[in-house]
């Protein structure tokens, strides 16, 4: 399961991850539940219908299939299953039941998108082997996470007997074992690091194994305060040396000179960044949680971007093992 | 998209025979706009992680301080956000907010939705006490208010029809829910409304009202017999859930046909003359994708859009070199760097550098191998230029990414804000993105 703060990178994040973890001829299924057609967008592909397909090949022939998840779809793919009731489910939808079912109905959706994850989860071939090495949600935000992922207790307490009962009974022991991890995706930012340390809390207390932190976006240091400090303190060194880098003269009012002030207030800027980024940083190290790092890709988050960043993440994993 | 498509056309060249960039585009009159007294609500909405809450409150504290009697409406918003304006818990209220310079005459009030309690006041005001407890002590009733799908979205639409109604306020601004989809805050109260009201819901009271004459509407309905149906709703949900909801929906018998009603309302609300919406983005590029969705959304229900505002634009007093030119230089340097000082350069003014009193903590974050200064000084300089190069690119990055929304729609005036270092903790942060939000190029200073 991957969340995050909205605007963090979660989609990106979970893209990566399951192309991480396909190497070597693994398969991997990277699910949406949100309906934004974000993974299609990531891979270029058309939308994603409700069904499974590949999108992605890794290295050494692993396999990412990507599945879009309908909530509705999955309700009349269940009342199929267990009950043959193809036409009373276009009835049911005539009469707003289903529309009732999966948006409105407390926690119902929430518990057929769980559900169905799970079943891929638990998905058998032929042989005896799981089809999925590993499924990797691209979950809701953190605000909505514990809600989302705890549903199934509510809606278990809520129809106290019947299938439903039993689905979410089901769903709520793998989401709650040692099979399922909650990454958390933030960036190097006040709001959404503390929303993580917020969420972390929150799912530890609900008793959801909390995976690790994936640190997005995170840009190389530079000069911190001191060196700023020092830089300000020999503007006239600086000014010949970036005249001698050919950028214009150094003496008063030189195109060199006039450079130094614009150019020592983005320099204050990013000291400024960093420091606050070291304090976010041993705030996420208070998590005690295995923390990952993935470098802002100066193109912005595309295909290849993708790729890079589950190269990143391959080495990462290899390092500090797959929380789980 | 559909809709608009002509009109976006026919504007498009228009702009298009101009020199491409905003200073062609409309600019977004923050000032004109809350100062307007026509102008009673501004509905802030977006992507997640845009700035959104801060874009609300900001526009609260100035509208308040240039004399309007304003309340912010806020939806789950950050805890230091919060605590910035005052507030340290959800109590539905609108709380007078300290430290809002009101000479002007204006008041700042703010407040966070509760939405359980809201859900509460409405079955509160609609029945009877009775009833109205055994309506909150339901449990389908409790887990339908405490958040499932389309409850914050109605309960928050609903608090702006009521604050709306009583008529106390010069400008209501609201921060719309952290949705699935941004616009779930337009679809939602119409679905949970109507399907409050709606066919389905009539059919489950009806077992517990009287079997038989339910049993007849029902083969009205065209489906084969209730049986099927409540035999259904019983194997799939569980006989005590469908209880529940049964009693539920009896002891809400009095407030059918006021959901919708209200849901109605509100929506009829958000299209009047006197609202204006306010779409919020960052300049990435899913964040502008969304926006460009909702500006389509809005046209397409007739919705006022006033305008976009671009959060955390980046900018650099020294554009005019390059990010190739920094980058090309701060090679140099780094190069001479390793080889040491160059010398004999026609500049001989070498003055030692002030290594005085600040120098003992100075050299902290850089590399020790070369302490002669004026190694240092161009390894400072490539360092600053290296930023400077970094910056161009996230620059041009943001200015890509804000035309091409712009070139799919030159009508959307739009109003660019500075990116803070930080984030925002107090009134002082709120007044500086408020000022920043109304000083657009173009713009008079009103």
């Amino acid at each position: 399961m991957v969340t995050g703060k909205g605007g963090t990178g979660k989609t990106t994040v979970a893209a990566a991850l399951a192309l991480a973890l396909a190497e070597e001829g693994k398969r991997t299924l990277l699910v949406e539940v949100e309906g934004r057609q974000g993974v299609a967008q990531l891979f270029e592909t058309e939308a994603l219908p409700y069904e499974e397909r590949k999108i992605a090949v890794g290295p050494g022939g692993g396999e990412v299939h990507a599945l879009a998840v309908d909530a509705e779809k999955a309700l009349l793919d269940y009342l199929q299953m267990f009950y043959k009731l193809g036409g009373a489910g276009r009835a049911l939808k005539r009469l707003g039941a289903i529309d009732f079912a999966t948006t409105i109905a407390p926690g119902v959706r929430d518990v057929l998108l769980t559900g169905k994850v799970c079943e891929a989860v638990r998905r058998r071939t032929r042989g005896g082997g799981f089809v999925y090495d590993a499924v990797v949600m691209d979950a809701p935000p953190t605000g909505r996470i514990t809600r989302f992922l705890g549903v199934n207790d509510q809606v278990a307490g809520l129809a106290r007997v019947g299938p439903i009962h039993n689905q979410a009974q089901a769903v709520m022991r793998v989401l709650k074992s040692s099979e399922t991890a909650v990454h958390l995706v933030t960036l190097l930012e006040e709001m959404p690091v503390q929303e993580t340390v917020d969420g972390v809390a929150e799912l530890r207390a609900t008793g959801l194994p909390v995976g690790g932190v994936f640190v997005n976006m995170t840009r190389p240091a530079v000069l911190d305060r001191a060196a700023v400090r020092a830089a300000e303190e020999s503007r006239t060194e600086i000014a010949k040396a970036l005249s001698r880098a050919g950028l214009g003269g150094a003496r008063r009012g030189g195109k060199a000179e006039q450079l130094i002030g614009p150019l020592l207030r983005q320099a204050h800027e990013h000291a400024e960044r960093l420091a606050l980024e070291g304090e976010l940083r041993s705030e996420i190290a208070g998590l005690e949680l295995p923390a990952y790092e993935l470098e802002l890709l100066a193109e912005g988050a595309d295909l290849p971007g993708v790729y890079l960043l589950a190269g990143e993440l391959r080495e990462q994993l290899r390092e500090q093992g797959v929380a789980r | 998209m559909t809709a608009r498509t002509a009109e976006a056309g026919a504007a498009q060249t228009q702009t298009y025979g101009q020199a491409p960039g905003l200073g062609t585009l409309p600019v977004l009159d923050v000032d004109a706009l809350i100062d307007d007294p026509g102008t009673r609500i501004v509905v802030c909405c977006g992507a997640g992680g845009v700035g959104k809450t801060t874009t609300a409150a900001a526009l609260g504290v100035r509208a308040a301080e240039r004399g309007r009697k304003v309340v912010v409406l806020t939806i789950d918003p950050a805890r230091r956000l919060a605590q910035s304006m005052g507030l340290t818990e959800l109590d539905n209220t609108p709380r007078r907010v300290e430290g809002v310079d009101g000479a002007p005459g204006g008041e700042l009030h703010a407040m966070m939705l509760d939405m359980k309690r809201t859900f509460d006041e409405i079955v509160e005001a609609h029945t009877d006490p009775e009833r109205a407890r055994a309506i909150l002590e339901n449990p389908f009733y409790q887990s339908l208010s405490a958040g499932f799908a389309g409850t914050q979205e109605y309960m928050a639409m609903e608090k702006l029809g009521q604050l709306r109604a009583g008529d106390e306020w010069d400008l209501i601004i609201v921060d719309t829910p952290p949705s699935r989809s941004a616009l779930d805050f337009l679809d939602a109260p119409k679905r949970l409304g109507s399907f409050l009201d709606g066919r389905f819901i009539r059919l489950l009271t009806a077992p517990a009202k009287a079997g038989g004459r339910a049993g007849l509407k029902f083969v009205n309905l065209g489906v084969s017999g209730l049986s099927v149906f409540t035999g259904l709703l019983n194997k799939l949900l569980g006989t005590g859930l469908l209880r529940d909801m049964q009693t539920f929906v009896a002891a809400m018998d009095t407030m059918f046909g006021g959901f919708r009603t209200r849901a109605d309302a509100t929506y009829r609300l958000l299209q009047a003359p006197g609202t204006a919406f306010l779409v919020v983005a960052a300049p990435e590029r899913d964040a502008l994708r969304e926006a460009a969705y909702f500006v389509e959304r809005l046209a397409a229900d007739r919705m006022p859009l006033a305008g976009l505002v671009l959060n955390r634009m980046h900018g650099s007093e020294a554009a005019h070199l390059s990010a190739e030119r920094a980058l090309a230089a701060a090679e140099n340097l780094e190069e001479d760097g390793i080889v040491g000082p160059p010398n004999g350069e026609e500049d001989d003014e070498r003055s030692a550098p002030d290594s005085g009193d600040g120098s003992g903590d100075g050299s902290g974050g850089l590399p020790e191998e070369s302490p002669s200064a004026p190694a240092t000084a161009e390894r400072l300089a490539a360092g600053m230029l290296r930023l400077h190069a970094e910056r161009m690119h996230v620059l041009a990055r943001e200015r890509r990414t804000r035309d091409r929304f712009a070139a799919l729609h030159p009508e959307v005036p739009v109003a660019e804000v500075a990116a803070l270092p930080g984030d925002v903790h107090d009134l002082e942060g709120l007044r500086t993105i408020g000022g920043r939000l109304a000083e657009q190029p173009g713009v008079e200073p009103a």
